[in-house]
């Protein structure tokens, strides 16, 4: 009795539930947003977004391969617009699976032809440089390689950070594979791994670490140093950028693209679009300290500017094969 | 004993279809292994860095049950079964681990143990200048064994109190001291609630993701998550999952094997058993479960406070904090409570009608909740999209998500209680007139209340902190707690992710407490 009554209550509550989270949507013009990138980081430009368009933004916020991962297994019934990852890799990929649709000619125009995708179907929104932060108590600058191949001297045995399995880190592998080759880019992880790195999750926990101490220098995205200087964590960490060239100083972007089957795909061109206005652009620069891909909008002092960043002399539409990365990084025993 | 019955057929039906739920990942992971070439496949597979990780998994998930039972068992026989002071708070305190997410754990640990950690600050002046490294297999021991313990002491106290005193009393009485008496009568009885608790240490190490990966220890979980992430290769991450899967379920087989040669007696009464005095061992033991819930408690949320100093300069959105805290409370007590309806039949079957339509449907049950939650929560994403659209992304598609990943956890609490259930009481109810739904509410629902409180606490909890599903599944931004934690620590705002973390272990207080509660009073 008691437990048929608790069952018909358990379906009456998830039908009314169901029930109402069906009808919210239907109150004026809206767009679904999948974001590999969180709240804390583009959720104010959505707010603003929405301020100026009249367009309300529903986010699902989540990690870049997952929420990736969710629009392949949709496949032809997409749930969302728009998506925004962190990563130029998954934005191929996704790209590869046919599940983005072109965007129109201007807006592909505003982003340099190394930060967006040949056919137009995605573009970069903000740049992040490779680095290897290092810690100034037990670096010294001349103690620094110019290069990204420096680190594989036998001097930095047990004093290096990676983090095989971050996404950038991944990237930085493939652009080396496309830049170098397959034997350069094998011979330095072959290099490093002989150096015994220590292992990290992500690139914040390696720029903290070397701030404490911990490790001497770490291969890592430039940003992390700012973002812990503002909670007061960086320590005695600072950033060494790598000259043009060096596939040491890959700059990656975040990116979006526009989902193939979408029914509102007017509205999410508009977001697009909005993402690379000025006001955007400023916003990464300033609040994410990440750099601006569209030229005309400066990036933040602290930094050094995108044009003199390694240009990267790859597109990153080349930097498909992340499935040649993975194999590469698994046969060393490296993942 | 009484001879095994036919399952009634409703039953049987019911069990079936649970089990058909629980088996959609593994169905989905089978549809795209099957895309991949045999050669990568093997490739994939069959190497020796396989094995190695293989032995890893095994190796971790070995010590860390060995572990949380050697933990777990004391921790329900003080709280439950003696005159232990502070009972009834310390009940509630070892079950809260469970509320911390593993990576949360993860950073504890590195916290107390690590390089620089507190402990290495306070033995330093002693002279003590290296301990043992913390990263690998040691500290992701810890890590797993602090956070999963209260799997073995949440099983074994719901069947603490559904024991016949009277064994125990004969066995005082023949002059046996209360530790003999725990281990030669008490424990034997208990083995199948142990065995339960374990099983669920053993395979939540085996998915575990967030802590390993913080403690850089290589499993064949991180491989998966690192083959997805890494290039998002579907169908090469679901080869690997299909033999963790494999694992997984040999893994439940095995425990199902030491079930079948222990004998339980069942219960006639359901008199609550007379207090064990500690006596002169109420002071260690008071001092030992004050040292594990320091450990296991107090060293996380003091890491989330001195979080919650570094974030306090940037503010705290309260509001939105309590808004999301609501409705993690309410979707882990929808999957919790689905759990226990769907994990009821195959509980049924299993302890009153064993035979191969209750041995499958079992060990079925197992398999989501031996997968990792990545792989769980995109082949959900799969079923909604396509197939059941109208719940996909809402909050019935992560009600049943939550279903589906933590049904085995209901099972074992519910199993366990009712095969201590002698069913002559069932058989006395019928053959006095009552049908089978008012033996269900009057005799059975009574007797098995602890056993479904604990059920019903294992699922709330785990789904309070579970990730992958309610980011992908729930209705679009619907963020819960554990989503406010992975939003600010993934981009290293750990500021503010303490407040979110904390209120995760206090809102998941509140109904352990509860329950705790009345349970002494029941």
């Amino acid at each position: 009795m008691l437990l048929r009554r608790t069952l018909t209550a358990a379906v009456a509550a998830t039908v009314a539930l169901a029930t109402l989270a069906g009808c919210s949507g239907d109150d004026g013009p809206s767009l679904t947003v999948y974001s590999g990138r969180t709240a804390d980081l583009v959720g104010p430009l959505f707010d603003r977004f929405e301020a100026t368009s009249g367009i309300k933004v529903k986010v699902r916020y989540g990690d870049s391969a997952e929420v990736s991962g969710a629009v392949l297994e949709e496949g032809d019934r997409p749930k969302a617009d728009v998506l925004i990852v962190q990563d130029a890799g998954n934005l191929g990929q996704v790209n590869d699976a046919g599940r983005l649709a072109p965007l129109p000619q201007a807006a592909v125009d505003k982003v340099p032809a190394e930060f967006r995708s040949p056919a137009g179907r995605w573009v970069g929104l903000s740049g992040r440089s490779r680095v290897v932060a290092y810690n100034t108590d037990t670096v010294s600058q001349a103690d620094l390689p110019a290069t990204v191949d420096g680190f594989t001297d036998p001097r930095w045995k047990g004093r290096l950070a990676w983090a095989p399995t971050n996404g950038s880190f991944q990237a930085f592998v493939t652009a080396f594979r496309v830049l170098e080759g397959q034997d350069k880019a094998e011979a330095w992880l072959r290099g490093i791994k002989a150096n015994e790195p220590r292992v990290f999750p992500n690139n914040i926990s390696i720029v903290e670490a070397v701030g404490k101490g911990e490790v001497d220098a770490g291969f890592v995205n430039h940003y992390y140093l700012f973002r812990l200087r503002a909670e007061g964590r960086a320590g005695k960490a600072e950033n060494k950028y790598f000259p043009a060239g060096d596939p040491g100083g890959l700059v990656n972007v975040a990116g979006a693209g526009v989902l193939q089957g979408s029914k509102k795909a007017a509205d999410a061109t508009r977001l697009v679009e909005f993402l690379l206005s000025d006001e955007s652009q400023r916003y990464f620069a300033e609040r994410t300290f990440e750099l601006p891909v569209v030229p005309s909008v400066q990036a933040d002092p602290q930094l050094p500017d995108i044009e003199k960043l390694a240009k990267p002399e790859v597109e990153l539409a080349q930097l498909d094969d992340a499935k040649g990365t993975v194999d590469l990084l698994t046969r060393l025993q490296i993942l | 004993m009484t001879a095994v019955r036919r399952a009634p057929p409703a039953t049987a039906a019911a069990a079936a279809l649970v089990a058909g739920l629980a088996v959609l990942p593994l169905g989905y992971l089978v549809l795209r292994a099957s895309e991949v070439g045999f050669s990568r496949a093997a490739d994939l597979v069959l190497n020796e860095r396989t094995l190695r990780l293989l032995g890893n998994s095994l190796g971790l998930a070995a010590a860390t049950t060995v572990t949380a039972v050697a933990i777990g068992v004391p921790v329900a026989w003080l709280t439950t079964r003696t005159d232990l002071p502070g009972r009834r708070a310390l009940t509630v305190v070892t079950a809260l681990p469970l509320a911390v997410p593993s990576y949360v754990a993860a950073l504890a640990v590195i916290a107390a143990f690590g390089p620089r950690g507190a402990l290495a600050r306070w033995l330093g002046p002693l002279g003590v200048d290296a301990l043992p490294e913390v990263y690998g297999f040691v500290g992701a021991w810890l890590a797993l064994s602090l956070s999963t313990f209260p799997y073995v002491t949440l099983t074994v106290r719901g069947s603490l109190r559904r024991l016949d005193p009277a064994l125990e009393e004969v066995s005082r009485s023949l002059g046996a001291t209360p530790f003999e008496t725990f281990r030669r009568v008490t424990l034997p009885q208990l083995r199948p609630a142990v065995a339960a608790g374990a099983l669920l240490v053993a395979l939540y190490t085996l998915a575990d993701f967030g802590g390993v990966s913080l403690l850089r220890f290589d499993t064949f979980t991180r491989v998966v998550y690192v083959q997805y992430r890494g290039s998002l290769d579907r169908s090469g991450a679901a080869v690997l999952a299909l033999v963790l899967a494999a694992v997984s379920l040999t893994v439940v087989a095995a425990e199902a094997r030491t079930r079948t040669r222990a004998r339980v007696a069942a219960a006639r009464t359901a008199r609550t058993a007379r207090l064990v005095h500690l006596g002169r061992w109420r002071a260690p033991a008071t001092a030992l479960l004050a040292v594990l819930a320091v450990v296991a408690l107090v060293v996380p949320v003091a890491t989330l406070v001195t979080w919650l100093v570094l974030g306090a300069r940037e503010g705290i959105d309260l509001g939105e904090t309590a808004a999301a805290a609501g409705r993690s409370a309410r979707v882990s007590a929808g999957g919790a409570l689905a759990a226990l309806v769907a994990a009821w039949p195959v509980a049924a079957l299993a302890s009153r009608h064993p035979g191969r339509l209750a041995r499958w449907t079992e060990r079925l049950s197992y398999a989501g909740y031996a997968l990792p939650g990545l792989v769980v929560a995109l082949s959900l994403v799969f079923f909604g999209a396509r197939v059941a659209r109208p719940l996909y992304q809402t909050v019935g598609m992560l009600v049943l998500a939550y279903l589906v990943l933590f049904l085995p956890q209901a099972i074992g609490a519910l199993r366990t209680t009712l095969g201590q259930i002698s069913p002559t009481l069932e058989d006395a109810s019928r053959s006095l007139g009552a049908g089978p739904l008012a033996t269900a509410r009057r005799v059975l629902l009574p007797l098995v209340r602890p056993g479904a409180t604990a059920a019903f606490a294992l699922v709330f909890l785990t789904a309070m902190k579970e990730l992958p599903a309610a980011l992908l599944l729930g209705p679009t931004g619907y963020d819960t707690l554990a989503t406010r934690v992975w939003a600010t620590t993934s981009e290293g705002f750990f500021g503010r992710a303490a407040a979110p973390a904390l209120l995760l272990i206090v809102v998941s207080s509140v109904p352990l407490a509860f329950l705790a509660l009345r349970d002494e009073r029941a």
